[in-house]
């Protein structure tokens, strides 16, 4: 077990854990934020996503012990509904999720990518999001939000 | 108390002016204990029973005016939910905001079956508009009583009832009972689960007055889950809660005969669980119990492998006793007779894998049980059934048990939730603590109920002119309900079945639906016995459109190459043999849609490796009707086939809400080309191999259609039929018949995974 301070969505948590635990597991139950999902543990989904010092990371194999001082944002902490990420905007417009269990993985690997990449073409939007699972096959709507936030950051 | 205390908002002197609409609304002879019993006998404070024969079950109006609809189905994520919440407001006249529909909690509502057969509005839809229709006449009825006109001057806006001719002559609903509940018995028809139906006096509104149904309105649960402030079923945590962490056999049928407890006796608090094939660990915290899954040393038996390996499981079909066969629907002329004198026979065979729900995320299940009560938390879409396995599993009766749907992982029929909830509760049985049990990955890919693998063979007979004579149609495959499609019995779940309790499987597959006619035609389907008793991973059930897929990918592909033999046009040939008028309007707007050229496939002018085709398949379901064509290219030197546009016309009766219907279909079409290029649940002789992502490969954003265009049929005048399922049918078919369009080459086994295709390309 050991100590450590990890800085989540801007606020600082100190906890106590295995520093093998994955970070998922210390933001579900140490830090207490429902958001990041468990879905495969082997990062093949993409349901446990949150960002580190900005880029899209799985929380369900990164050690909670490799954070180090690296800021962490969670979907919760992306956006509020008065303050919307723009992808977060486009989602609710586009009207995407069915189930959202898997709204992490797109969601902020989405805007991780749109931060850097502001016009975007198709094909760069799709390659940026390969992998990432949806089981409830809502890619269309995904893509279409992804291309309207893209309109609303460019 | 007495009845006059109970009715304070009633003044003596309105009630006696109210007399005479009593007569005419209600036709009982009035003395003032019957003017005061109106309002007794249709609203009380105390809410009767949860029975389906009460309005009560159904509606309430709260103190506010809001209108709560206890829905005993489901919304798995199709946007359901705000359909039924658009038919109760339109037939209580209240604005559609006014209403939250709740659902899924046996507590708050009767088992109208939760999600099933794409029949939440079908069936469970026309239950709450028949009951917000009795609502409003109940409300008009007390209304007349309160404002001393009879009841046929009154009408509803906005959830005021009111006089035609005098708008200031009114009382709100809220008034009239908000807060109270409807006390009024409904003519239930003794069913319960999908049958359950239940009207009152009441007839519900004529189309042509419908101002909230048919409108587009989007769903308010979107923004909750795109800012994290969605809880689902995963993120339910109890004061004293145990984590919960099961392991399964590395051979299906295998038992544990050693548990070496001291091998997680440094992981703390760890404990294990072990009934039979049962095996379990449990901890205080997440982690520890995961630690204490990979780290418990379990000496398994020796089992036989259960399973022939992957590359003979078609063959195995094929060998297998008939258990069951059944002729569907009616068999129409001699089709035996038509075989012998045919001039020409065409005969094909088409293979299908199990496939795997392989939800977004394993199933997870929370169960307390506490002072003999039991309550469990649980993404199941059947949680009424879950109270009843939940009481059967610990042993207690079903009004003991609650069970409540949180959202969950996806479902698609009957997947590994129904499962969790059971261990959850062997769990927090055995610990005397509540327990959240999460499966793994490998668990849910691996060991979830499986739709079942089929072998499809059809042959069709013409006569010297080329005229289809006779048509036969036969599946034969494991049955969609060895398990049953809930976790009603713990005969039909691994918490059961690991426990020594028998598999009791039933027999059930399906025919094509579809309208063709022939002079003689004869559709069946053989079922055969699971390949092991108890704790298969390979056990099938319900998986999105139970057996959908795989019959029409059989049949519309042998359709197409009837028409492909006789050098026609493949809707030309269709709408030569489809008999159903909505049918063949359904089948011309996709082509129309699609800009359709007639001619027959395969096209013969393309070389290069590159190659385009398009295919056409249609289907029915249940009322439902639905084509596609598709337009799909295909690299044959790489074998990669991109499913590139999907038309598709849709007709399901009246439209409820055109815009969730947009995005239903789009997701079934998505999900269908996923089943129909990659999906396969691989094994060898002991268990499944395929175990997570990458062996268990689903559709990948960037192979996503570039177009999905929906031409939605409405027919208000046609009560409606389900949407959830009906469009994943034809894909797989549509999207084989435009292969062979583009390479004159047809490929009979799903999927059409890039080897595949290579290799019947070569």
């Amino acid at each position: 077990m050991a100590r450590m301070n990890l800085d989540v969505n801007g606020k600082a948590h100190a906890i106590e854990v295995d520093p093998d635990m994955p970070l998922l597991y210390a933001l579900r139950n140490d830090v207490g934020l429902n958001n990041p999902h468990y879905g495969c543990g082997l990062a093949q989904c993409g349901a446990c996503t949150v960002h580190i010092d900005g880029q899209s990371v799985r929380s369900c194999v990164t050690p909670v012990s490799a954070v180090g001082n690296g800021k962490i944002v969670t979907l919760a902490g992306l956006g509020t509904p008065d303050n919307p990420h723009p992808i977060q905007k486009a989602y609710v417009e586009e009207q995407v999720p069915q189930c959202g269990y898997c709204i992490n993985g797109w969601v902020m690997t989405a805007a991780a990518f749109l931060n850097q990449n502001k016009k975007p073409s198709d094909a760069e939007i799709k390659e940026a999001l390969a992998g990432i699972k949806c089981r409830c096959g809502t890619h269309m709507g995904i893509l279409r939000a992804v291309k309207r936030a893209a309109e609303m950051m460019g | 108390m007495t009845k006059m205390e109970k009715s304070a908002h009633f003044s003596r002197r309105s009630l006696l002016k109210a007399a005479g609409a009593l007569v005419v609304s209600v036709g009982m002879p009035i003395g003032l204990d019957a003017v005061l019993g109106i309002d007794e006998a249709f609203a009380q404070g105390t809410k009767p029973p949860l029975t389906p024969d009460q309005l009560s079950s159904y509606v309430a109006v709260n103190a506010d005016g809001t209108v709560s609809a206890f829905f005993g189905k489901m919304d798995m994520g199709q946007g359901l939910f705000v359909a039924i919440g658009q038919m109760v407001a339109e037939e209580l006249d209240v604005p559609f905001k006014s209403v939250r529909v709740i659902m899924g909690d046996t507590a708050t509502s009767v088992n109208q079956g939760g999600a099933s057969g794409s029949t939440g509005v079908q069936l469970g839809g026309k239950q709450m508009r028949m009951a917000a229709a009795e609502a409003r006449r109940v409300l008009i009825e007390m209304a007349a009583v309160k404002l001393g006109v009879p009841a046929d001057t009154l009408t509803v806006t906005d959830g005021v009832v009111h006089a035609k001719t005098d708008a200031t002559k009114k009382a709100s609903y809220a008034e009239l009972i908000g807060g109270r509940y409807f006390n009024v018995q409904l003519d239930w028809n003794k069913e319960i689960g999908n049958a359950l139906y239940a009207p009152g006096k009441a007839k519900p509104k004529d189309h042509k007055d419908y101002k909230i149904v048919g409108q587009p309105i989007a769903r308010e649960d979107i923004a909750p889950t795109v800012y994290a402030q969605q809880d689902f079923c995963t993120d339910v945590k109890l004061p004293g809660m145990l984590h919960g962490r099961m392991l399964r056999p590395p051979t299906g049928g295998a038992l544990p005969l050693k548990v070496d407890e001291k091998s997680i006796a440094d992981i703390p608090d760890a404990k294990v669980v072990w009934d039979k094939g049962f095996l379990g660990v449990v901890a205080e915290k997440e982690w520890d119990a995961i630690k204490a899954s990979q780290k418990l040393k379990v000496e398994w038996s020796v089992a036989k492998p259960p399973f022939p390996n992957q590359a003979a499981l078609y063959d195995h079909i094929r060998k297998a006793p008939v258990r069951k066969r059944e002729i569907g629907g009616k068999e129409s002329g001699n089709v035996d007779e038509a075989f012998k004198t045919a001039a020409r026979v065409i005969e094909a065979e088409y293979e299908w894998p199990f496939q795997s729900h392989a939800c977004m995320g394993p199933a997870c299940a929370t169960v307390e049980i506490k002072d003999g009560n039991v309550t469990c938390w649980t993404g199941s879409q059947k949680p009424h059934f879950v109270q009843k396995g939940l009481a059967l599993t610990l042993d207690v009766a079903p009004e003991k048990v609650r069970a409540i749907w949180v959202v969950g992982p996806g479902s698609y029929g009957r997947s590994d939730a129904d499962d969790a909830a059971m261990d959850a509760a062997v769990l927090a049985k055995a610990t005397g603590r509540p327990v959240r049990v999460q499966y793994t990955r490998e668990q849910a890919t691996g060991w979830d109920p499986k739709g079942p693998a089929s072998v499809h063979r059809a042959r069709a007979a013409m006569d010297a002119a080329g005229k289809v004579v006779a048509y036969e149609f036969t599946s034969k495959g494991f049955s969609r309900i060895d398990v049953n499609t809930n976790g009603g019995a713990p005969w039909d779940t691994l918490a059961g079945q690991l426990r020594d309790v028998a598999l009791k499987s039933g027999d059930g597959f399906g025919v094509p639906a579809e309208s063709y006619e022939f002079a003689n035609k004869r559709l069946a389907w053989e079922t055969i016995p699971p390949l092991l008793d108890r704790g298969s991973p390979l056990r099938s059930s319900h998986l999105r459109d139970p057996v959908g897929p795989q019959v029409h990918f059989a049949s519309e592909s042998f359709i197409d190459e009837l028409a492909a033999a006789l050098a026609l046009d493949p809707i030309e040939f269709r709408l030569r043999h489809v008999k159903d008028a909505r049918d063949i309007a359904l089948i011309k707007a996709a082509a129309e849609k699609a800009g359709w050229q007639p001619r027959p496939s395969p096209r013969r002018d393309q070389t290069g490796s590159k190659v385009s085709g398009r295919g056409i398949a249609y289907s029915q379901r249940n009322g439902t009707r639905c084509a596609i064509v598709a337009e799909v290219d295909i690299d044959r030197a790489s074998g990669k086939i991109w499913a590139r546009k999907f038309t598709v016309a849709h007709d399901c009766g009246q439209i409820i809400n055109p815009d969730g219907l947009r995005h239903a279909i789009e997701g079934n079409i998505v999900q269908g080309v996923s089943r129909t290029l990659w999906e396969e649940v691989k094994f060898d002789g002991r268990n499944v191999t395929s175990i997570d992502w990458m062996t268990y490969p689903i559709l990948d954003i960037t192979e996503t259609p570039e177009q999905i265009e929906i031409v939605l049929i409405d027919h208000p005048e046609i009560a409606p039929s389900g949407a959830g399922e009906p469009s994943i049918r034809p894909v797989a078919a549509a999207i084989a018949n435009a292969i062979f369009d583009a390479t004159g080459v047809r490929i009979r086994r799903v999927p059409f995974s890039p080897d595949r295709v290579k290799q019947s390309l070569s």
